[in-house]
């Protein structure tokens, strides 16, 4: 496999946007497995019971490992009782803050936006920015030039991805932004995706955070203890870790730059318990390829498609070691890309789109390399 | 309606599913026809106004459809946009049923 010339800009601001742009690659026409539409319909259908169902079990086990760890402070216990609640925190903040970004995870909208707005903040995601941001990962998925949410490039940074372990990268960059914000101001970067009529929303959003932020830590001052933002603030560092490590199993050693979510996402299998904290997302190329499907449905969405795509990783551990053996490579060779055979149900990859040389070429390279 | 505008065929009125939208392609133009729980009628520009993306294939609630991309809706029957990523609204048609065929006013 050839090393590609010279190292990417990845900034959505550089030169590799407009590149993408020539190569027909912003906002094109994606693979779609076919499936009849009346099961589709069946598939999209949307429901209020699995969603309150969840989040009452998610929000009732957060009082209570709450509950505990306030029992606990000051013991050895809180150590593995905190870390619990940190991962309850955390993981399911990320995963209610993406479905109910979609909208389809309640059938009653006014239900998706509350959950959406109360795990933004629990998750450091601003939620008028990251809804943009996440529109634009959809649109663009691992686009160089264009995806803001492109979780390291190519060679890996390896730094950055330890530092996630406890978002002690992109805790402080959202930090800084919640600031930025509150003050009125926006980056740069999120000027690319962020339509100014929602400029105004994200301002207000972020001094909402902010009183929340300063009042926790006022109540810390006060009690004299840091247990205030041990339960509020904190948990989404020291319970970022399982965060981390799903997300590097979304993209990460597959295709950029396709428009074929069959070569650019992975679904693995989970048990019922990450299926919980994860709502499902491991079946990630059924919800890039249908983001209408609730996470409910994904697993029989799976069923419908698995005809049609590669065979999923088994596990979480199976995954994870797959991605870091592609990143250690890519060290060495930025251009490593993992190629997931077909089976032979499946249409070939890019079946059906209009032919695009770019992509063509890059997935005849790989598929001969790989 | 204006004089210039010319009743166009669109489908059959049993075509449409209750509570479901199909897509009318007319020359160059294309088209989403949609039917209500209560059979009424109503058409709307076919691709979305947030990016280049056919809304029959997305999803019909009550008076609102979603958009298959980015989960953005519109209130079909006056075309309004009613749900982020969609902030333009829809170009929206007249429609009349008759003889068991659905027209719509181009
Ligand atoms: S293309 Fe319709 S909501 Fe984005």
């Amino acid at each position: 496999m050839g090393a590609q010339s010279g190292k990417r800009d990845y900034s959505l601001t550089g030169l590799e946007g407009k590149r993408a742009e020539e190569r027909g690659l912003v906002s094109a026409q994606w693979y779609t497995t076919s499936i009849p539409r009346q099961r589709m319909k069946e598939l999209m259908k949307r429901k209020d019971g699995p969603a309150i169902r969840d989040t009452l079990i998610w929000f009732g086990l957060l009082i209570g490992f709450g509950a505990l760890a306030v029992w606990s402070w000051g013991t050895w216990w809180s150590v593995p009782i905190f870390a619990i609640y940190g991962i309850l925190y955390a993981t399911p903040g990320d995963s209610r803050w993406h479905e109910c970004g979609h909208g389809t995870a309640f059938k009653t909208a006014w239900m998706n936006e509350a959950v959406y707005q109360i795990a933004s903040f629990m998750v450091f995601r601003s939620a008028t920015p990251w809804r943009w941001s996440h529109s634009r990962h959809h649109s663009d998925t691992y686009i160089v030039g264009r995806d803001p949410e492109i979780l390291t490039e190519r060679p890996p940074i390896w730094k950055i991805i330890a530092m996630q372990l406890f978002h002690l990268y992109g805790g402080p960059v959202e930090l800084k932004r919640f600031l930025l914000h509150s003050f009125g101001r926006i980056e740069q970067h999120e000027s690319q995706y962020i339509p100014v009529s929602e400029y105004r929303k994200t301002f207000w959003e972020a001094r909402v955070y902010m009183l929340i932020l300063v009042g926790t830590v006022a109540a810390s001052f006060y009690v004299g203890s840091l247990l205030p933002m041990m339960l509020v603030v904190l948990p989404t560092f020291y319970g970022n870790a399982l965060v981390l490590l799903f997300g590097m199993t979304q993209h990460l050693g597959l295709f950029d730059d396709v428009l074929d979510h069959r070569l650019n996402s992975r679904t693995m299998y989970l048990n019922p318990v990450l299926r919980f904290l994860y709502w499902n997302m491991n079946y990630h190329i059924e919800h890039h390829m249908f983001p209408m499907v609730p996470y409910h449905a994904l697993p029989a969405l799976h069923q419908e498609m698995k005809g049609d795509t590669p065979v999923p990783s088994p596990g979480l551990f199976a995954a994870l070691r797959e991605v870091i053996d592609a990143l250690l490579k890519q060290r060495n060779d930025p251009s490593y890309t993992i190629v997931r055979p077909l089976p032979d149900t499946a249409r070939p990859y890019m079946a059906g789109l209009p032919e695009n040389p770019y992509v063509r070429s890059k997935i005849n390279k790989y598929m001969k390399a790989g | 309606m204006t004089e210039k505008n010319t009743w166009v065929l669109a489908c059959g009125a049993d075509e449409i599913d209750a509570e479901d939208v199909v897509r009318f392609d007319y020359g160059d133009r294309t088209f989403s026809v949609y039917r209500t729980v209560d059979n009424e009628y109503y058409a709307t520009d076919g691709y979305c106004t947030h990016e280049r993306v056919h809304l029959a294939d997305g999803l019909v609630m009550g008076h609102l459809i979603e958009c298959p991309k980015h989960n953005g809706r519109f209130d079909y029957t006056t075309g309004r946009a009613k749900r982020k990523p969609v902030c333009v609204d829809l170009q929206t048609y007249q429609v009349k049923v008759e003889g068991g065929n659905v027209y719509i006013a181009l």
